[in-house]
Formats: structure tokens, sequence, C-alpha cells
């Protein structure tokens, strides 16, 4: 599915904020893997998704999705089949434009003749409605409405809506619940859970809640200065306990975990 | 103390320099880029349609005005998207580029007086009427660009140039390409300020390597009072704006001019109208903020 080989990045090289922020990574996603990535204070896992999305280009390395090398495509066409969900709900949807415009925009990525003339119909508004209603936050009724009026949840919850109304190849998430209350970040990261597993769409989702990273997914990885110092799936990740991960962590890394948001348990 | 005749006038003129108010709602406004090639572009506009017209063929000439217009926006959305010069100076470099080339296209002379030649205006008067053929025609056309950009923006490739310009973080997460609504958006907006450079040319009659000095400013200061009395909402609203804030902007240069100010102050004049009207949002959060002070000082004593 998503093969990652030997990806090096390096910021400001030859400077003295030179940051080696990719140092040889490879990984190997298999089709319908849910992965959960922890790691330190960057470690590089928010480089890795923006090599991956295309947002800058690898200093050395590959990057193939579903066999096709995509390490020189740029970020525009890779987000025809990768989805991309920041930290900041703000992010991921134009605030002057209505709820239906927003989705009208998502729709995009499955248009493969570019951009085209069509407008907003009947059947769309149809569409969009049971889409929204789905989401269980009254948005149906306020499609002709701005997004900048929504809650930081609820947009939050809509921009993983208009990731995913196209099925991505490849969904990644970068922290989409820390910006928001507790209880809306349940909200969020249960609707996360549903339709990615309906869709059994291929997703990697970096957290820095420990017990939900073990809870979330079949495997779960630990990043530090860029590159992987833990990998575990299967019966030895089923057994697993978040101090039994920050130990692993400690002999991976050959340091302690170090994260200042990091939650140890459960809440 | 104002008349009829000035008030059809202001009305002939707003339609006409609304065209490029309602560009720069596309540029400026949807797009979010101060685009400085407006002022080359309209004298662009001006000098191909009166070229045409001393030729013989003023639809033609309007029609050549918005291609050169389109060309000229692409020429300063290729130096903004791929040549990474920022927005105000990719818009300055065409503008000085253009000063050259629309002397070209006037036949090297500054002026083109266009005296006992046929002008779609002329045209219109023969249909319409002597006494309203030029003010129909230009509200024709200006209802009709303000209704054709209501519809595109509806449509796909519009959404996603507004979208291009409210929230650049996702558009490329959305597979749109900046660079190409960036473009589609600039060719446009200069189409329309030429199209109105080149009505406003066979309109007065003449053409003038000048005419296009300041219009940026001008277009702005349409489009914000316009904001300021429509009210800003939805595109609909918006372009209705456009034309209303041109007309009343027009009014105004006109009562300027006929009182004790008198023309060679009209620079002046339209530098402090759109120096307030620009400023106005600030002006009104100020005295807001001055009666909030005073009603608190009032409660705490």
């Amino acid at each position: 599915m998503l093969t990652i080989q030997n990806l090096c990045k390096t910021f400001n090289p030859g400077t003295v904020n030179e940051k080696k922020a990719l140092s040889g990574l490879s990984l190997h996603l298999d089709k319908g893997d849910f992965v959960t990535i922890l790691g330190s204070n960057g470690a590089g896992k928010s480089t890795l998704f923006n090599a991956v999305t295309g947002a800058f280009i690898a200093d050395s390395g590959r990057i193939l999705l579903d066999g096709k090398d995509i390490t020189f495509l740029p970020d525009y066409k890779r987000s025809t089949f990768i989805g991309h969900l920041f930290q900041d709900p703000l992010k991921g949807t134009a605030p002057h434009m209505t709820i239906e415009e927003n989705l009208a925009l998502a729709y995009l990525r499955a248009a493969k003749s570019g951009l085209g003339f069509s407008r907003i119909g009947k059947s769309d508004r149809a569409r969009f409605r049971e889409l929204l209603a789905q989401l269980d936050l009254g948005l149906e009724d306020r499609m002709k409405q701005p997004v900048g009026l929504l809650s930081g949840g609820q947009r939050q919850a809509l921009t993983l809506l208009m990731a995913t109304v196209v099925t991505p190849k490849l969904l990644l998430l970068d922290e989409h619940t820390a910006a928001l209350d507790p209880a809306t970040a349940e909200k969020v990261l249960d609707l996360t859970r549903r339709i990615v597993a309906e869709k059994q769409i291929t997703c990697m989702m970096i957290t820095h809640n420990l017990a939900s990273s073990l809870q979330l997914g079949n495997r779960t990885i630990m990043m530090d200065s860029g590159r992987i110092v833990l990998d575990v799936k299967g019966e030895e990740r089923a057994k697993l306990t978040a101090d039994d991960l920050l130990e692993k962590f400690h002999a991976g890394a050959g340091k302690k975990l170090d994260n200042d948001r990091i939650l140890l348990s459960a809440q | 103390m104002i008349s009829l005749a000035t008030l059809q006038t202001a009305a002939e003129q707003g339609f006409i320099y609304g065209l490029v108010a309602l560009a720069l709602y596309l540029s400026y406004r949807v797009l979010d880029i101060a685009d400085l090639t407006t002022d080359g572009s309209f004298t662009l506009g001006a000098a191909a349609s009166a070229m045409l017209a001393t030729l013989g063929h003023p639809l033609l000439g309007i029609l050549c005005a918005m291609a050169a217009g389109a060309a000229a926006g692409g020429v300063t959305a290729f130096l903004q998207t791929k040549c990474r010069v920022q927005p105000i100076l990719a818009g300055i470099v065409t503008m000085t580029g253009l000063y050259s080339i629309n002397l070209m296209v006037m036949g090297g002379k500054a002026t083109l007086p266009l005296l006992k030649v046929d002008t779609v205006f002329s045209w219109a008067e023969g249909i319409f009427g002597e006494q309203l053929g030029a003010l129909v025609l230009a509200a024709l056309v200006a209802m009709a660009a303000g209704a054709a950009m209501v519809a595109f923006l509806g449509t796909q490739l519009g959404l996603s140039i507004r979208a291009t310009g409210d929230n650049r973080d996702m558009v490329a997460a959305s597979s749109i390409n900046p660079a190409f609504t960036t473009t589609v958006g600039l060719c446009i907006a200069n189409a329309l300020v030429a199209l109105s450079g080149g009505l406003m040319a066979q309109h007065q009659k003449f053409s003038d390597i000048t005419l296009g000095t300041g219009m940026v400013v001008v277009g702005l200061a349409s489009l914000i009072i316009g904001e300021v009395i429509v009210g800003r909402g939805g595109v609909v609203r918006c372009v209705i704006g456009v034309m209303v804030g041109s007309i009343i902007y027009r009014l105004i240069i006109s009562i300027a001019l006929r009182s004790s100010l008198g023309a060679s102050n009209l620079k002046l004049v339209s530098a402090v109208i759109v120096g307030v009207a620009i400023s106005w949002p600030a002006i009104k959060d100020a005295a807001a903020f001055a009666r909030r002070r005073r009603a608190a000082k009032k409660e705490g004593n």
C-alpha cells in the first residue's frame, strides 16, 4: 500500500539552524492498516506526514503509494488520493464559504477531468444533507451558513467528512483532536473510528495520548530523531500497557520520552 | 444641486468604471491579491479599443481589449505563481512594462482622438435613441458582467478560486492547484478592467496613455463605498454593491468638480475619498471603542 524507502530531509542545511528532521526513515503499510504514531517533540512525526502529502520534496528516498512512485508528484495532485487533517481546525475549511460550498469543493477530488463549470444542484444538496446528518451535529440544517460560524469541533468534524467523502487511499491525521475540548475530541475520535472502519481506509494518526494510541488501530509506532524506534502490532501490541510503551521507547531511543503534551493515562 | 444630466453622466461613467470595481472584487476581495496590473491593463484596453475603432472596428476593438487585458493578467499571474515575485511587485512589473506596450498599441502617440468614427456608443445611440443610448449600453454591459460573475463564482472553478483566496492551506489539500486558480482569476479580472478601459475610450472619444493612472485606487474606493452602503454578504450582494459604489463615487467626483474645488484638485479629492473609504472600518471600530469606554467611565463613577 504505502512504502517509504530511506526518506531523508534536513531543514536549513548549512546554517546554525540545521535540523535533521527525517534520517533514513523506512516504513511499509498494508492495505487497511490503522497506525498510531507517538514520539517526542521534534521527532519528525509531522515532517513525515508533510513529506507524504508533498508539502516539501524529500532530500533523498522514495515514496510509493499503491505501487505508484509519488516522490515527485506535486501536493495538489497527491491530495486526490491522500486526505490530511491538521491539529488546527481552521486549516481544513474555507471560513467565508458556506458548508455546502465547502463540501462541493471536497467533491472536486473525485472529478477526474479537472475543474468544471457545473454548479451545486438539487441532488448534490440532498447528498450533502445525508452526509451531514451522519455527523449528528445538526449541520444538515445550516448548509447555507458560512463555515466561519461553526465551533472548532464542528469544523474538524466537517473537515474529516470532506477528507473522506471521496474515499482516500490514505488518511493522515495529525493530532486532529488535540485542539478540541475532551468531550468534543472524543466525539470526533469516535467519528474517525467509524468512518475509517466503514470505508476501510488505510490511516496514520499522530497522537499524544498513550492509552488511545494502543486502543485505536492495529499498529503503533514510536519515532525519535527522524527515525522509527518502535513498531508493534498484533499480539505483542495487545498485551502492551502505557508503561510498557514508555519503557520500550527508552530502550529503543536511548532516552526518555520527552513530550510536554503526552497524556500518560486515558481520561 | 444635482441635475438630471449630472446624474445621467455619473450613471454612465459609474457603470463603465464599475467593471473595474467588479474586477477588483474578484482579485482583491475574492483572491486577496492587490493587483496593480489594473492601472496598465485599463490603458491597454483603452488603447486597443481606440486603435481598432479608428480603423472602423469598434466592437472588435472591445473584444481585443478584453483579450489583451486577460493576457496582461496572465503575465502577472505567471510572475506570482511560477517566478515567486511578490503579488504587489508582480503587478507593478507588468504595469511598468505595459506603459511601453500601450504606446506601441497607440502607434507611438500619447493621445489618440476618436473623431468622426463609429463607436459602440454611436451604434447604441442609433438603437436606443440619442438621449439614452450610452446609458443603456453601459448599464447592459455592467449588468451582464455582474450576472456572469455571480454565475461563475458558483461553479466548481469559481468555488475553487474563492477557496484559494479564503484559505490557502486547504486548497492544495482539496486537489486544487492554487497556481491555476490564481491565473484564471487574474486573467478574468484584467479582462474586465480592459473592457472598462475599452468602453471608456469609446465613450469619451479619445484614448490617452495616462487614462489608467490611479485606477486601482478608484476601483477600490468604489468597491468599499459599495460595501459600506449595501453591506458585505453573499456574492450577489457584493456585485450589486460594486455597481452602486461606483456610481456614487462618480457622483461625489462630479459634485466636487462643480464646486469651487476645480479640476486641478481632482486627484486630491480622489485620494481623500479613497483614504476615508478604506479606513472606514477602522474609524467605525475607533468610534465604538470610544463609546464603550465612555459608558464604562460613567458606570464607574
